[in-house]
């Protein structure tokens, strides 16, 4: 090859190298760490699968001021220390503005110091409280905080004039933290628990637990847990014929929990974000639109309907979204312009993040519903 | 509501679960008596039988009935490949090599459902219907007399098999010294395929009855694998009667710990009992130790 042939060449990948850059805008990269397996899949699945849906819907309808959006998802299987070492991958080789997930609580704790340090604003998807209390500069959730759904509970048995209830809560991170909220809140609201009681997340039998409240002075009881557990102490309650009433977290609102647990889920009411009964929503409310849509696209794409986990990171994106189009691509005008976030409506509720609020819902976040004929009905 | 009947709910609870326990403790029994192998991958039978009853109710639309008639052969085929693909060639068979081999054959057959199928909780139907029945104070299902019934049966039919038939009787021949039996003109390691078929077909049996009640995936087999262990051991790995109590032991006692000390124990308590056989009494509850003969 001779000299000139190779000058030539290198001139003409110059050109082409300094052709794309100004005629295809380069993209914006927004990172993002799911469980999308191991244990925790239920939720990283669904949240990877929606985070990409939007992030394609995104570009095809020509980007942000036309630059697309380029998703650099990895999975962090539930397991702290890689969701530490994948953050670092983020920052440092991928050079992301913006990272959306954790799937859990766990993994979000762990990588907060991570994306504090580096100055990338983070949109976690868990639900614990901690991630945004205190405060932290550059974390966000969109997680309904589990205390959130424990006050719809008690707000509804302060109606029903119930004081006297029997917890059964899960031993792992989602129960201990559901158990921790309800026995924060009770006081305020007057409820007395006089069972405390917790079983295995493999546990196959809860007779034995719900024979010990069916032998107190329980006027209800409340689950705190995920399939399958709620749905093997529903049947338990009806194989035992206790007539109190059933009361479970938003952890098992899903089909899923109406299919394993059968007609013993009758009757059993619990607190849930407003995507699974997106159709019975009154026209006036503001999350309808959204809702609607999500659950119909997702279904399109991936032939289940879109559940709330996905929620929160259609979620996440859209909130990104909204704060790169009014404040530029910057790690550090993202996040001011996510705190600024004001009545955004989403999939887990209408988001209002502000200085002291980095989670930015209320209990309003939240309807009941009870499980009738095999379906959801909201509870008036 | 009074002590007594609280106490009868935790007794008839522990002793259906405990006979799950004993039915899949037979099946860990029967293969390490006829080949001094500890199958770790029993557990995983136990989550076939369910998965594979449910895939032919609602993949394939058979009936029930046949559905687990169906889903026990698959089963055993399953465990038929896993003697001959996983256990028969090995040329040095140690026992440290073999429980890794069955550990190992564990997590593939976990692995490989869990690719088939999928990572969801599902739950079969109960065999005749859920109304639940009044016993002494206590309630229970009609779901756990199955349970009961079948644990009863299998374990006389199991009984008969060994005790007259002319397979079983080679079987315990090779049970009480291998080298004797092969000696004698017994094919041992026929034997040892006869072991992996009657107790994948055990295990998955218990697999498809504690289904309705306590649902299936993929993993739960990891579980109730290891509580069979345990009552196995209590029994000091016999195929009969005392494995059966020692499941029946174990389920009781896990109960009574978690309704009278605190459902925190509830598996503690298997493992406590299991380390506590393995340290004092390794010949199990019920036996009598070898002697040594010279």
């Amino acid at each position: 090859m001779t000299f000139a042939r190779i000058l030539f060449l290198s001139i003409i990948a110059q050109i082409y190298l300094l052709s794309s850059s100004v005629f295809a805008a380069q993209p914006i990269k927004i990172g993002a760490l799911f469980a999308i397996t191991g244990p925790a899949s239920f939720l990283g699945e669904p949240e990877r699968n929606t985070a990409q849906m939007v992030i394609d819907e995104i570009n095809k309808a020509g980007g942000i001021k036309g630059r697309p959006l380029q998703l650099i998802a990895y999975d962090t299987q539930g397991d702290t220390t890689k969701a530490k070492q994948l953050v670092n991958k983020l920052i440092k080789n991928d050079k992301v503005v913006a990272i959306v997930g954790p799937s859990t609580t766990g993994d979000s704790m762990a990588i907060i110091d991570d994306v504090e340090k580096a100055g990338i604003p983070l949109i976690s998807c868990a639900a614990g409280s901690k991630i945004t209390d205190p405060v932290k500069k550059w974390v966000f959730k969109t997680a309904q905080n589990d205390g959130l759904a424990v006050v719809k509970i008690f707000e509804y048995l302060n109606r029903k004039k119930i004081t006297r209830v029997a917890i059964l809560t899960v031993s792992d991170g989602f129960g201990s933290s559901g158990r921790e909220q309800l026995k924060a809140h009770a006081a305020k609201y007057g409820i007395q628990i006089v069972l405390d009681d917790t079983y295995g997340p493999k546990d196959t039998d809860m007779t034995v637990q719900l024979t010990k409240i069916r032998g107190s002075q329980a006027q209800a009881i409340i689950c705190w847990g995920t399939n399958p557990g709620p749905a093997v102490i529903a049947k338990n309650v009806k194989q035992l014929g206790i007539k109190l009433p059933l009361y479970m977290s938003h952890g098992v609102s899903s089909k899923k929990f109406i299919e394993l647990a059968g007609d013993a889920a009758e009757g059993t009411i619990l607190p849930s974000g407003r995507v699974i009964v997106a159709d019975l929503l009154p026209a006036s409310d503001k999350q309808k639109k959204n809702l609607q849509a999500y659950v119909k696209d997702y279904q399109r794409h991936f032939k289940v309907e879109g559940d709330h986990f996905g929620g929160h990171a259609w979620d996440a994106v859209m909130l990104l979204k909204g704060a790169i189009e009014r404040g530029g691509d910057s790690p550090a005008a993202i996040r001011d312009q996510l705190e600024k976030t004001h009545n955004f409506a989403g999939i887990g509720g209408i988001f209002s993040y502000s200085v002291q609020d980095h989670a930015g819902l209320t209990k309003d976040a939240f309807v009941l519903v009870e499980i009738k004929n095999k379906d959801w009905a909201l509870v008036k | 509501m009074v002590f007594s009947e609280q106490l009868a709910q935790y007794l008839v609870s522990g002793v259906t679960t405990g006979a799950i326990y004993a039915l899949i403790g037979i099946g860990f029994a029967i293969i390490y008596n006829s080949s001094e192998i500890i199958n770790f991958a029993q557990g995983e039978f136990v989550m076939l039988g369910g998965m594979f009853t449910l895939f032919f109710l609602n993949v394939l639309k058979i009936p029930l009935p046949l559905a687990i008639v169906l889903a026990v052969l698959s089963s055993t085929f399953i465990g038929v490949l896993f003697e001959r693909l996983a256990i028969r060639p090995l040329k040095k068979p140690t026992p440290l090599g073999l429980v890794i081999i069955t550990i190992g054959g564990s997590i593939l057959i976990r692995g490989v459902a869990m690719l088939v199928w999928d990572k969801d909780t599902h739950s079969l139907p109960a065999f005749t219907g859920s109304e639940p029945i009044a016993v002494a104070g206590a309630t229970i299902l009609p779901q756990h007399l199955w349970i009961i019934s079948l644990t009863i049966l299998s374990i006389v039919l199991n009984k008969l098999f060994f005790q007259y038939s002319i397979i079983g009787k080679a079987m315990r021949a090779c049970a009480s010294n291998r080298r004797a039996a092969g000696l004698v003109g017994i094919d041992v390691k026929k034997m040892v395929l006869f072991s992996f078929i009657i107790s994948s077909a055990l295990g998955s049996l218990a697999g498809i009855i504690v289904a309705p009640l306590t649902m299936t995936s993929y993993d739960v087999g990891i579980m109730l694998g290891l509580k069979g262990f345990c009552a196995a051991i209590i029994g000091g790995m016999s195929g009969g009667l005392a494995t059966v109590l020692g499941g029946i032991l174990l389920g009781t006692l896990e109960s009574l710990g978690a309704g009278l000390i605190s459902s925190g124990y509830k598996d503690a308590i298997a493992f406590i009992i299991l380390l506590l056989i393995l340290f004092v009494r390794p010949q199990g509850l019920f036996k009598k130790a070898d002697t040594e003969r010279v």
